[in-house]
């Protein structure tokens, strides 16, 4: 994303290279685009652009990336670190 | 139902058809929903609905009930005869229901089979926003239902290019953006949610100043503290490329800093040491904490960074409030 870094080798993103089958969905899906296609193998070329929503792995039809996804946000992450300690009884967080 | 017009029969069935043409009713909601007034109560009904005069070889969009995704979605279709296929998200956007999966694999089924879109339509493909594939297993919804989910554009307004292009996505409609005005809508929902928590600490700010060095002193600490929150929430937002720096919380200490000189100089100086290391301290806390719930608005930070941000940054402020509470005791005390 042109002009936005954010912090540098901590997306949990993973492939397993030998189950691509190159077909390209994670480049449709993917926002940021994180990988490229080279010689019908997909690759994450930009690894520290990944914001771990989780597109590519769940449109992955060879099962080849993982990553722990979920939602880059502080209120969130507190609230569900609160909640997790019975401080705090909420059914929603925010958006 | 906003942007009803009539309903159409087809078969044994009968489908909304609705307008491209966004009120002044609808507009208003946009604007109130970005001040989080009533945010919630503009759930639209899931389910199928008909945009011009669509065939069984019309496209078929697919979107969240969320009034302002409708809204988006519908004006851009402005001329075209299309189907709008709308997902039950509670009332939740396309990005945040696909991250919590209700934009998901079996919503979509689900809607699929209970418009009997199979028989309305003779193709079989569906086109969803990009930002939606998070909660969307395409293959899965090609063995389940036999349909081809296309991934179509990140924005709303490029679908018209889309589906005039022969549905083909170029690069420009897959780049995600995060312009000054994107930024900028965001803020006002920011500062709505701000509110209560800052008329709390203000009214505490007002009061333990006052009681240890008069009301003026008072009103300045609020004054400082609103700034700062301001500071945090707006400023950073809109200036979030240039600040240097990854981290937001960082970021927001940095702005932070820069609104205690101006405020400094703004108040005419001459604090004692003590008040002037204390609010120094205190002031960039204050819009580090809020530049660093900016992430959750913003659509390039991961889940990890922002815990390993958190991690860092949360032991720091704590750290920086209580040592400024510190040093203003001390100070009044020597």
């Amino acid at each position: 994303m042109k002009g936005f870094q954010y912090l540098r080798n901590v997306a949990t993103l993973r492939m397993k290279q030998e189950r691509c089958i190159g077909c390209g969905k994670c480049l449709e899906v993917c926002p940021h685009q994180v990988f490229v296609l080279t010689a019908q193998k997909a690759q994450p070329v930009a690894f520290d652009a990944c914001m771990e929503c989780g597109a590519c792995a769940r449109n992955c039809p060879a099962n080849a990336l993982q990553v722990d996804a979920g939602v880059g946000c502080a209120a969130g992450l507190i609230t569900e670190w609160l909640r997790d300690r019975k401080l705090l009884k909420v059914k929603q967080a925010c958006c | 139902m906003p942007g009803f017009v009539e309903w159409l029969t087809l078969g044994a069935g009968k489908i909304p058809r609705i307008s491209t043409n966004l009120s002044f009713a609808d507009r208003m909601g946009s604007w109130k929903a970005r001040w989080n007034i009533g945010r919630m109560n503009y759930l639209v009904p899931p389910g199928l609905y008909a945009v011009g005069h669509p065939d069984h070889d019309s496209p078929v969009l697919v979107t969240a009930n969320y009034k302002m995704s409708y809204d988006l979605v519908r004006k851009v279709l402005g001329g075209k005869n299309c189907w709008l296929l709308i997902l039950e998200t509670y009332g939740i956007n396309v990005w945040c229901a696909a991250g919590k999966g209700t934009f998901g694999t079996e919503e979509l089924i689900r809607r699929i089979n209970a418009s009997g879109l199979a028989r309305i339509v003779r193709h079989r493909i569906l086109i969803l926003p990009i930002l939606g594939a998070p909660g969307v297993s395409a293959h899965q919804i090609a063995k389940q239902t036999g349909f081809t989910v296309k991934y179509a554009a990140i924005r709303a307004c490029d679908i018209p290019e889309y589906l005039t292009n022969g549905m083909k996505t170029t690069t420009s409609m897959q780049e995600m953006t995060f312009t000054i005005y994107e930024r900028s809508v965001l803020i006002p929902v920011e500062l709505v949610e701000a509110i209560k928590p800052t008329v709390i600490i203000a009214l505490l700010l007002f009061v333990i100043l006052s009681l240890m060095q008069g009301y003026v002193s008072g009103l300045m600490a609020v004054c400082a503290y609103l700034g700062a929150m301001f500071t945090g929430v707006a400023i950073t937002a809109l200036f979030l490329p240039w600040i240097p720096g990854r981290s937001f919380a960082f970021k927001g200490a940095l702005t932070g800093f820069l609104w205690s000189i101006i405020f400094y100089l703004l108040s005419g100086g001459g604090w004692s040491l003590f008040m002037t290391v204390a609010a120094f301290l205190m002031l960039p806390t204050v819009s580090s904490f809020y530049a660093l719930s900016f992430t959750g608005c913003t659509p390039f930070t991961s889940r990890s960074g922002v815990k390993k941000e958190m991690r860092i940054a949360l032991p720091v402020m704590g750290c920086a409030l209580l040592s400024s509470i510190l040093i203003a005791l001390i100070g009044r005390m020597i």
